[in-house]
């Protein structure tokens, strides 16, 4: 096969699926986010999301923030610099591990689930079926998944920031030998409310990216099961990686002022 | 709401939803090239022709579903084609339909189902709006216990039934039916199309069938038209089915494989 072709049809597809993209998010915001809202629907994708991922996000925050903090210790005896612990693991989890490993965890979770289920509603003309209701499926499917995803995943990185901090505190008091009181002091003195929002507003958009590509892949997805099964493949793989790097482009601009 | 309707002449012979020139592409592919048809109004349509003729995506088009690349949807008068936002939200309020596979909601238990038009499209308090739907559910043989199952938990038979429910609960003034019989057994068919009769009469709505079911089409149908590479090709009342004169509508309701019609096997 002619290898030209080939790098056309690649970009000619991005391209594509980049306008297709573009349309959707049009749509999403212009038609999902203006009146008439559906506060009950807001407050169903909250729980899904929210309540439902509290499990998830404890443990991967408890294991992130232990882990660190032996990583920390490791690195800072080498400085003699071990009672760095207790501030890096605050600064680490706040800033950065937190907001990211939620918003991962979350794309796993509710990415998928949200692809799957619009995915079905589509392949099964569910989503026809709304608009011979006189009901936009933008408004109420779209619309509230997208704000409940950005109400949510800062509230569930409040979570994770705690229980990581905890984490930490668990396994520098208890297997590191750090004093309790001291290991306490040090996270609250170092620790500046500008390092919590700025991982609250990466979590926002992170929420926003979530409930975006799975909304996006289930509502364009086409063909039955498989069609579905390919819609969450890409709703996850496709949120991971914008996770990624929207939390690149957003620690740059945080890190300006 | 319709100052359309009392300033324009009333149509001649009362039609109430007429195709004119209505023309839908996908890629290269050309799925309807140039549908004209008129429909009265309280009357039964059924449009027949084989898998992949375009039925489906002119009923997409005429509801507003799909956007025709060319031609016009004029549904009392008023050129519908090209309709957004709210003007499109007046029109569809006249719609109801039945899908297919019924297309129920499997988020929401039955009675919601019905209800959703009158709660979501026309902001019904939710304890009306259940009453109202028990009450549909009743003209379509269906008890209130049923009214807080949710759809999977419901037969085939059943679950159109409730589609059915759903589609005639606002009261609409057209009523479509996506191969309403297709998917249950010849009784259970029997038995749903002639609930599609009664409570079309009832609602007294003009309503619009596609199907390649030919028992059903003789029960439901006051006129049939039949599609063939996205045209229509033979258009009349059911009683000259029999006698239309056209080989065509004759290898279709014989359902012989010999004939004008060949069955493009080689896509899909």
């Amino acid at each position: 096969m002619n290898p030209l072709a080939q790098i056309g049809r690649v970009v000619l597809h991005l391209l594509a699926e980049t306008g297709r993209l573009a349309f959707f998010l049009k749509n999403a915001l212009l038609i999902g986010l203006t009146p008439r809202w559906y506060p009950r629907q807001i407050l169903i994708q909250m729980i899904r999301m929210g309540y439902n991922s509290l499990p998830v996000i404890g443990l991967t925050a408890f294991f992130t923030g232990g882990v660190l903090a032996l990583q920390i210790y490791i690195g800072g005896t080498r400085f003699n610099a071990e009672s760095l612990v207790a501030s890096i693991v605050a600064l680490g989890i706040t800033r950065e591990l937190g907001p990211v490993l939620a918003g991962l965890m979350v794309a796993g979770r509710v990415s998928a689930a949200i692809a799957a289920e619009l995915g079905t509603m589509r392949v099964t003309e569910q989503i026809d079926a709304l608009v011979t209701l006189s009901t936009n499926p933008y408004r109420y499917l779209v619309g509230p998944r997208i704000v409940a995803g950005v109400i949510t995943l800062p509230l569930l990185v409040i979570i994770a920031d705690i229980i990581g901090i905890m984490g930490g505190y668990i396994v520098g008091t208890r297997s590191l030998g750090f004093n309790a009181g001291a290991y306490l002091k040090n996270t609250v003195d170092f620790l500046e409310m500008q390092d919590i929002t700025s991982g609250l507003i990466k979590a926002a958009v992170f929420g926003f990216i979530i409930a975006l590509m799975g909304c996006y892949h289930g509502f364009n997805s086409r063909g039955g099961a498989q069609g579905v099964g390919r819609a969450t493949t890409n709703a996850v793989v496709s949120a991971s990686i914008l996770i990624l790097a929207a939390n690149y482009v957003l620690t740059s601009l945080l890190f300006a002022d | 709401m319709s100052e359309k309707q009392t300033h324009a002449a009333p149509p001649p012979d009362d039609i109430h939803v007429e195709l004119k020139g209505l023309r839908k592409a996908f890629g290269d592919k050309v799925v309807l090239d140039g549908i004209d048809l008129k429909v009265r109004r309280r009357s039964s349509l059924v449009v027949i022709g084989g898998s992949g003729t375009g039925k489906s995506v002119m009923l997409k088009c005429l509801i507003g579903l799909l956007e025709p690349d060319g031609g016009q949807v004029i549904i009392d008068g008023e050129d519908t084609t090209h309709l957004r936002g709210r003007a499109r939200d007046r029109v569809m309020r006249k719609f109801g339909m039945l899908f297919q596979s019924a297309a129920l909601f499997d988020s929401l238990p039955v009675w919601e189902n019905v209800a959703f038009g009158l709660i979501q499209g026309r902001g019904m308090r939710r304890r009306q709006a259940r009453e109202k739907a028990i009450e549909t559910l009743a003209k379509v043989g269906l008890g209130p216990e049923v009214a807080d199952l949710y759809p999977a938990e419901l037969s085939g038979g059943m679950q159109k039934r409730v589609g059915l429910a759903r589609a005639i609960a606002h009261q609409p003034d057209i009523i479509l039916f996506d191969e309403p019989t297709t998917g249950l057994d010849p009784i259970m068919a029997a038995i749903i199309d002639e609930l599609i009769v009664s409570t079309v009469r009832d609602v007294g709505a003009t309503a619009i069938s596609i199907t390649h079911d030919m028992a059903s089409v003789r029960r439901i149908a006051d006129e049939v038209a039949m599609i063939y590479k996205g045209r229509i090709i033979w258009h009349g009342p059911v009683s000259e089915i029999d006698h239309s004169g056209n080989p065509y509508v004759d290898q279709f309701i014989h359902g012989r494989a010999e004939g004008p019609i060949k069955m493009d096997v080689s896509q899909k």
